[in-house]
């Protein structure tokens, strides 16, 4: 299990999380422990441009795209999961990793407070490894005022209303990206890195994932 | 739906809770992390660490007990007290804290609000207000520098809209004129500061009943609630207050 560090403002927590349901990850910015890794776990928060800029400055922007091409179980949290897709609406227009089909936009001109800060609950939309366990209408612990819009409804695994329903939680083939923070999720989120834990261990394959990659052909 | 937050704050010196916790079932009410593990059992949907520490010669205690409480706590926690750069909510946010809290810094150089914004984001720059209402102009309010003892001239709210400007992502505000007196949150002020701002606003100061805390939710207009005594001395559990709050139709999350 390798954290990536890149200088993300949740990246101890993330690691102790993981550490608390299971062994100590490796904490690593080396592409080399990427490209050996049995899992990847970005995390993140903060700003879409420094992201992207901590990653590419890393060189980690081409190692993370072959290590998810490559099949293997990642987790993105957070900043981690809208840097997986085509571009954010941040600062006009920020482009990042591409490997989720999607946008990433504000929550923009509503009346809400921004960011959405808090614990919201996150409505499962089929079944999957990572949430095995866990009921449909947990709360989870979020704060973010960028969301992800999915090219494809498929990819959203969970799904949370703020003014609008976003997808809080997507899944597609080896790829698993939570919104909100589990690190930060009480028992709950524990419970959902056991799982992705355990679902890795297991080679990150699901059914779902066998319908992913369908969608994909066609 | 996004739930209203309940928060306890605890007063740390030299890394130990003060202020007298009396939990029959704690070991040790004046550990932090014990102390935190007790309140995220107990349905916590955050926590605040104030610290009061005098000496800067004991700022290593903090470092300890935030990163102690950081391999045990999965809840989001903030600390506020002493922190006056950069640097210094670097080193807090690298040891575990989620949130960190700035008060006179920030009065004193509001850049301070801009720095960590830019260089950590928004989402953990907390800006804490003391404020007591101006005499003879009602609807008004004044905020106060050094822990409330230093009148600042400034206007709690316009103070409060530069600090959102500046990049605070959430504000943390205390009446002077009730906070300690368990006789009910500052409502006209925090609803005049949360009509202001769109960030989240916690309500602090004056809980001495989960009716107060409705008041502060729904009149206020705040996001969260703070509350030490009540919590700390064992007049309400959080259970209860989560009880009483969900039942009057705030959305909360259930105590697991």
């Amino acid at each position: 299990m390798v954290v990536v560090d890149y200088g993300a403002g949740n990246l101890r927590s993330v690691a102790r999380a993981i550490a608390h349901v299971d062994a100590p990850p490796v904490i690593s910015a080396d592409p080399a422990d990427i490209d050996r890794a049995g899992a990847v776990v970005l995390p993140g928060v903060g700003a879409a441009a420094d992201t992207m800029a901590n990653l590419r400055s890393r060189g980690l922007e081409q190692p993370l795209r072959e290590y998810i091409a490559g099949g293997r179980p990642f987790l993105g949290v957070c900043m981690g999961l809208q840097a997986l897709f085509e571009y954010s609406e941040e600062g006009g227009r920020q482009d990042c990793l591409g490997v989720l089909p999607g946008v990433v936009r504000h929550f923009g001109r509503s009346a809400l407070k921004v960011p959405h800060m808090g614990w919201n609950t996150v409505e499962w939309t089929r079944d999957h490894p990572v949430i095995e366990g866990i009921p449909s209408g947990e709360h989870f612990y979020f704060v973010h005022s960028f969301y992800p819009e999915p090219a494809h409804a498929d990819d959203a695994l969970g799904i949370t209303e703020y003014g609008l329903e976003f997808a809080s939680l997507v899944a597609r083939e080896n790829v698993v990206a939570s919104q909100f923070h589990p690190e930060k999720s009480s028992d709950r989120g524990l419970q959902f890195y056991a799982n992705f834990i355990r679902w890795a261990q297991a080679g990150g394959q699901t059914s779902a994932s066998a319908a992913a990659g369908a969608n994909l052909a066609r | 739906m996004l739930t209203r937050r309940i928060i306890p704050c605890f007063d740390v010196d030299r890394g130990r809770v003060v202020k007298g916790v009396s939990f029959v079932e704690l070991r040790d009410a004046g550990d932090p992390v014990e102390l935190a593990r007790l309140y995220d059992r107990e349905g916590a949907d955050e926590l605040v660490f104030l610290d009061i520490t005098a000496s800067s010669d004991d700022r290593s205690t903090v470092y300890d007990m935030v990163a102690a409480t950081a391999d045990e706590v999965f809840i989001p926690f903030t600390v506020g007290g002493g922190i006056r750069s950069a640097l210094d909510m670097k080193t807090m946010l690298e040891l575990g804290a989620d949130k960190v809290s700035v008060n006179t810094a920030a009065l004193q150089r509001p850049e301070l609000i801009n720095e960590g914004a830019y260089r950590f984001g928004s989402q953990c720059i907390v800006v804490a207000i003391d404020a007591r209402g101006v005499h003879g102009t009602p609807g008004t309010w004044e905020v106060y520098s050094h822990g409330g003892r230093q009148a600042t001239g400034r206007d709690a709210v316009e103070w409060a809209k530069e600090a959102v400007e500046r990049g605070a992502g959430e504000l943390l505000v205390t009446s002077m004129d009730t906070d300690g007196h368990q006789t009910g949150y500052d409502i006209p002020m925090l609803r005049a500061i949360s009509e202001a701002v769109t960030v989240p606003v916690v309500a602090s100061g004056g809980a001495g009943s989960p009716v107060h805390m409705a008041q502060a939710l729904t009149e206020g207009h705040a996001d969260a609630v703070l509350a030490a005594s009540i919590f700390h001395f064992g007049t309400y559990s959080i259970r209860q207050v989560k009880a009483e709050l969900a039942a009057a139709g705030l959305p909360m999350r259930p105590v697991p």
